[in-house]
């Protein structure tokens, strides 16, 4: 196959020694294999997640968007934009979704962007990660370079709410998305699919603001997974990942748990099963260490 | 342009004109997506699929026909709306195809930008810091975030969530994932300068669309 | 009568040849059936072995002819000689396909299917083969009843597919209720705007109409006769009387609104509460622009009242749904917002049912800024120039009083469906009668009844029998058209409230069932259920004692008397269910097919098992319509029962004679099961009355049980639905059981 290339929006919590850098990590990994080439939008800016609505009025958030795609479009004309953070990818689609469908409010974005510079004139579709996986290659294809099986180790399939609703991933339901069990399950791991936490939601931001709300959604998703016997669960979404990690010991620590599970990307497990090393992967990056992938990784 | 987005304290009438269309059409005119307030039609699908549901003074299919109804004091002054969680699953669920979502955003907007939103709420304070912080180089600064938000009720309670919070922040370092020199200067773009005038003329634009006034 | 030449054929197919010894079978055919003819093949049902058939008919004069093989209901096609009486032994879905398998059960099972043979050879003996209905008339003209978006329908569709129609409107123009709307209710896509209600043309089209007559400001003054010869005399407001023959009748006669001084709590009364029909008088006036109270006063908010007198529970007001109403109440604020999209327009609803593609018409209205909310309205009252409307929000929670300039009221409709004959009763016989028809002696004063619609001359009154709060209907899924005076069809909201979508489905029905009903009785054949039958009651009236059951209990009004008491069948207003049969005490009716010998000597075929047997023998009375397709069905999914019963179908249930009940206890049956329809309000009945009369006639034969020293339980009544094949067999199992435990009947070897 051909080398694929793509404008890539990283995000803030993507970033060198932010919290979700290990993501980058194994992404970085996983694309060397597939032979993805990732080139960053020059300069981009914030998507203003979905939690900056009380600060930022709509417009406001429309145009943080509508300048990263303007930049992409001039800086890498024709090359799909792809993010990796769940909350990137939705709120630069929601944008786009609005910019083109709403003459009015693109008069005013490029009203603002002038300011700026830049003129929005369309852009290349906003795709995530998955799509890219799923879409441009397919599980098939995703399996051939698989070298090391993760073979034994049960993967509950945690999808999260922002990369399934209100977009998702073509051919996928709301209620039961299947694509992480097939990632899985195309890394030779096993996918627990009667796990039925698997689009419940974290909290999202509101484990800031809401800790005892949230901490009770984190505590069923988790709770689940050990039900059903997994030893990890796998995510696409940062804060997902981050919220379902951190706040166990809150929770053990109010609630008397002894919860211990690990999380990590679907793009850490595939960058082990290509062969990654544990650094490759960003296995480093966590604070309850996924051991049983740590042990492949370091075996191989 | 950091200045907090409200218009001020409105005063509430004390009696608003009730099943008549003007609440609705000052929600239409004022909130994002609000045109869509008209169209629901109370099956409450919304209010079963929040996660969240429990702890909503009123779900979202009630603020719609409080709407209707034309109670506006009570929609823009509840906390109800500030408990979403952009989860989105109302909004897949509805059978009306309502944005949902982006409604519960949008009345939470437009009651903080009249000043009418509640005195205290955690995430309304989250959300005008998180945008605070994203703007202000036009990336976020993730260890000034958390330290802004654990300080908000004064030092004491911050140390207190600090000690709490201390070991998972020392694990985050330790992964890598989390820059205590980060308080100090974060990653940025390179044109703030341009970002911080888009959105001023933004912030512009979309005052021009002027409350109503009562 | 020729001579009768008997044959039976006998079929080895499907495993009947080799499950059951058809030896034995020939043997009891030759030597208890005495039949003259018999053969054996391999497949009865090819055309080699149909042939067979044919070529002895033909050939070697044969007239009954007895199958042995396959179910009645099976096999119609190819075994349909239609010039010979005809009877099915029924081995296959009623004896090897039930009957538990193994060896183990080979003689129970030929014992069965022994017994269906000597039952096929005895109603073969008594059969004769139908001759038609020597009263058949043709004429094939259809009578509409009402000029209103049902009765136009009915008329352009039978004109249009070449029937003569007589258009018979009491006011002195066409269009009824539709003339009064000022639009209706989209049925096109995209359903989201009020739309012309088109009536000028279909109008048009049925005066234009070569064979449509109309006749306006005309009433029915008599209508008499039957199916192919209804006599009925027109009248003018003016008393001429001008007297057509018709064929068949469409009834379209509409409806009326609920009187809105029946709801004074709702404002009825007050000058700005309306009705529907009143608003569209409004929304007419204005003609598209801003709409005006009576007093002249522009509406600028308006409250619609949903279910005003409707779906009452308290037996006050009407207790149903009159299921356009949201919808009429949908088009009418978009009446308000389209002419001023300021005007504040409220529908107050319980639940909104907008049937069929009515949720799109829903939607426009919320766009177009309608506010609907679920709320329970307790009082409207005058307030300032308009009113207050007090209701309790039940979404909010709350109680609220809102003013408005106009209150429509969402009344329901009232079927004019004339006199409700129930309410006329002659008094000595209402006691001894079960049913609730009886002749026409009014025990009301005539005044307090609304005009005749029809004013038919039948001894069970002068209109169409109603179902409940006044609708003709009749079975809603099965058979909608269909009333219980045959050759008379229900058409539009005189049937059951409906919109003018339906009703122009209805009424296209209805004109297709009356087409049907012309044609029928034209060849002397009957109407549904068992349209297309040439058998028809024959009544010795030599042995009838006038008792009137017959004429009392025929669900159809099919039999009057004569001026001794003696019943007048009209064969081509008859059903064939054969209740009239059923009730004979002297049993004096009978069909050529079917009649009090067919079934009882079948009863008394069999070779009946000593009492010390322990092979009881249970006879089960089975109505063709519903409980025998369920008995073949459970023969189809191979569900076993019990080898002891042997089931005998039935028109109906209220065509069973207790003389059978009797004769078969009397025989040495150890039990009898009757299975037949639902009866009651939600009935199932084919024949509408026939299962409760059946039930009614059951009530008595404890009595009959007791005189004998028989336990109860000796004879026992089920109704069944034709879905119901794995509970039949459950049934005849219980009921197995209990003949066991009772034990076998006393009454063996004594006739």
């Amino acid at each position: 196959m051909a080398q694929k290339e793509y404008a890539f929006y990283p995000g803030c919590s993507s970033q060198r020694k932010a919290s979700a850098a290990n993501y980058m990590t194994s992404v970085a990994a996983m694309c060397k294999t597939l032979d993805i080439k990732l080139t960053d939008i020059p300069d981009w800016n914030c998507c203003g997640a979905s939690i900056a609505y009380a600060g930022g009025g709509e417009l406001e958030r429309v145009v943080m968007n509508a300048r990263n795609f303007t930049l992409a479009a001039k800086h890498l004309p024709d090359r799909d934009i792809v993010a990796t953070c769940a909350a990137c990818w939705l709120n630069s689609r929601e944008s786009k979704v609005k910019l083109d469908g709403n003459p009015q409010l693109l008069a005013h974005a490029n009203e603002a962007l002038k300011e700026a510079g830049l003129h929005y004139q369309g852009s290349a579709p906003v795709r995530h990660m998955v799509e890219v996986l799923i879409e441009d290659f397919g599980y098939k294809e995703l399996k051939k370079p698989v070298v090391t099986s993760l073979a034994g180790i049960k993967f509950a399939g945690y999808v999260g709410c922002q990369t399934n609703r209100p977009f998702g991933i073509a051919g996928e339901s709301f209620e039961n998305p299947m694509y992480l069990d097939k990632l899985v399950e195309a890394m030779g791991g096993e996918a627990l699919t009667a796990y039925d936490q698997k689009v419940t939601c974290c909290g999202g931001a509101l484990a800031f603001s809401e800790p005892d709300k949230s901490q009770k959604q984190i505590r069923d998703v988790v709770e689940s997974a050990y039900d059903h016997g997994a030893d990890m669960l796998v995510t696409p979404c940062p804060l997902c990942q981050a919220n379902v990690e951190v706040y166990q010991s809150e929770i053990n620590r109010k609630q008397g748990t002894n919860f211990h599970l690990p999380i990590v990307y679907y793009s850490q497990l595939m960058a082990v099963a290509y062969g990654g090393s544990v650094k490759a992967a960003g296995l480093d990056g966590h604070i309850i260490a996924p051991t049983r992938l740590q042990e492949i990784a370091t075996k191989k | 342009m950091h200045a907090l987005r409200t218009t001020g304290h409105q005063t509430i009438p004390a009696v608003a004109a009730r099943y008549r269309n003007n609440f609705l059409k000052e929600v239409e005119a004022h909130v994002e997506d609000g045109e869509w307030v008209k169209m629901c039609m109370q099956c409450g699908v919304c209010a079963g699929s929040c996660p969240l549901g429990a702890h909503w003074e009123h779900p979202p299919q009630e603020l719609f026909m409080m709407i209707r109804a034309g109670k506006r004091a009570e929609v823009l002054t509840s906390d109800a709306m500030w408990m979403c969680t952009s989860c989105y699953n109302c909004v897949v669920r509805c059978p009306r195809k309502l944005p949902i979502t982006q409604i519960m955003h949008g009345i939470a907007s437009y009651a903080q930008e009249l000043g009418l939103a509640p005195e205290v709420q955690p995430t309304r304070d989250f959300s005008i810091q998180f945008w605070k912080n994203c703007t202000k180089t036009g990336r976020v600064n993730e260890m000034k975030l958390t330290v802004g938000l654990y300080f908000k009720d004064g030092l004491v309670a911050g140390i207190k969530q600090v000690m709490n919070m201390l070991p998972v922040a020392l694990g985050l370092m330790k992964a890598g994932r989390l820059n205590p020199f980060e308080l100090l200067r974060g990653h940025s773009p390179k044109d703030q300068k341009g970002i911080a005038a888009m959105l001023k003329r933004a912030r512009a634009i979309e005052a021009q669309r002027a409350p109503v006034t009562h | 009568m020729a001579d009768k030449k008997f044959a039976a054929y006998l079929c080895a197919g499907c495993g009947l040849g080799e499950v059951l010894d058809l030896g034995t079978m020939e043997k009891v055919v030759k030597r208890e059936g005495k039949m003259q003819v018999i053969k054996r093949h391999d497949v009865l049902c090819s055309a080699d072995g149909v042939q067979a058939i044919r070529d002895d008919i033909a050939n070697e004069g044969v007239t009954h002819v007895l199958i042995a093989g396959c179910s009645r209901r099976a096999k119609t096609e190819a075994f349909d000689f239609p010039e010979t009486a005809m009877a099915r032994a029924n081995l296959r879905e009623g004896v090897l396909w039930v009957v538990a398998p193994g060896t183990d059960h080979d003689e129970v099972r030929q014992e069965m299917a022994d017994d269906y043979i000597r039952m096929g050879c005895a109603e073969l003996k008594k059969m004769a083969v139908p001759t038609g209905n020597p009263n058949c008339a043709s004429n094939k003209r259809i009578l509409v009843v009402g000029g209103g978006m049902s009765g136009l329908t009915a008329a352009i569709e039978a004109a249009e597919t070449g029937y003569e129609v007589l258009l018979v409107e009491k006011e002195p123009q066409l269009g009824g209720w539709a003339a009064k709307l000022y639009k209706r209710v989209p049925f096109r896509e995209p359903y989201a705007e009020p739309q012309d209600t088109g009536l000028a043309e279909l109008i048009a089209r049925v005066e234009a109409h070569p064979k449509v007559r109309v006749h306006l400001a005309s009433t029915l003054a008599e209508t008499a006769g039957a199916p192919g010869r209804f006599a009925v005399k027109i009248a003018t407001e003016s008393g001429a009387v001008t007297q057509e023959m018709v064929g068949a009748i469409v009834q379209a006669s509409g409806f009326s609104t609920y009187d809105l001084a029946k709801l004074p709590e709702l404002g009825g009364g007050l000058p700005s509460v309306v009705d529907q029909a009143g608003l569209e008088q409004l929304a007419k006036a204005a003609n598209g622009g801003v709409i005006q109270r009576a007093d002249g006063q522009a509406v600028s908010s308006v409250v619609f009242v949903q279910c005003a007198g409707q779906r009452d529970a308290s037996g006050t007001h009407l207790p149903y749904c009159s299921g356009h109403c949201c919808a009429t109440s949908v088009k009418q604020a978009m009446y308000f917002k389209d002419a001023n999209p300021d005007v504040d327009t409220v529908v107050l609803y319980t639940d909104l049912r907008m049937p069929g593609m009515g949720e799109d018409f829903y939607r426009s209205a919320q766009s177009k800024g309608v506010i609907f909310t679920k709320g329970q309205v307790s009082t409207v009252k005058a307030a300032g120039t308009g009113c207050s409307v007090n209701f309790r929000d039940l979404i909010l929670n709350e109680e609220v009083t809102l003013g408005a300039d106009l209150v429509v009221l969402a009344t329901g409709q009232v079927p004019n469906s004339g006199v409700n004959i129930d309410l006329l009763a002659e008094p000595a016989a209402a006691e001894q009668t079960p049913t609730d028809e009886a002749s026409a002696t009014p025990v009301e004063p005539a005044a307090a009844l609304p005009p005749s619609i029809l004013n038919l001359t039948y001894r069970q009154g002068p209109d169409l029998p109603q179902l409940k709060a006044g609708l003709t209907d009749s079975h809603f899924i099965c058979f909608p058209y269909e009333t219980r005076r045959t050759g008379i069809y229900a058409a539009g909201p005189v049937r059951r409230p409906m919109d003018m979508l339906q009703a122009t489905d209805d009424a296209t029905g209805a004109a297709l069932k009356a087409i049907q009903a012309v044609e029928n009785a034209a060849l002397g054949r009957a109407a549904h259920p068992r349209s297309g039958d040439l058998s028809y009651p024959i009544v010795r009236l030599e042995g009838c004692t006038q008792c009137k059951r017959c004429t009392v209990e025929c669900p159809f009004g099919a039999i009057d008397e004569d001026e001794r008491r003696f019943p007048v069948f009209n064969e081509s207003r008859c059903r064939r269910c054969g209740t009239c049969m059923g009730a004979c005490p002297v049993r004096v009716i009978a069909f050529e097919n079917y009649s009090v010998d067919t079934v009882g000597s079948q009863i008394k075929s069999l070779d009946m098992p000593d009492e010390f047997s322990e092979r009881p023998r249970i006879l089960l009375l089975a109505c063709e319509n519903d409980a025998y397709p369920a008995l073949d069905m459970a023969g189809v999914s191979r569900i076993c029962y019990s080898a002891f019963v042997r089931a005998i179908p039935v028109r109906c249930l209220g065509s069973v004679n207790t003389i059978w009940i009797t004769d078969a206890l009397n025989s040495g049956w150890d039990g009898v099961m009757l299975m037949g329809c639902k009866r009651g309000d939600d009935y199932q009945c084919h024949f509408v009355k026939g299962s409760e009369l059946a039930h009614y006639r059951l009530s008595k034969i404890d009595d009959t049980l007791t005189q004998l020293s028989l336990e109860t339980e000796r004879v026992a009544s089920f109704e069944v639905a034709i879905t119901d094949s794995r509970r039949v067999a459950a049934l005849i199992n219980d009921y197995a059981e209990t003949i066991k435990r009772i034990g076998m009947s006393p009454l063996k070897g004594f006739n």
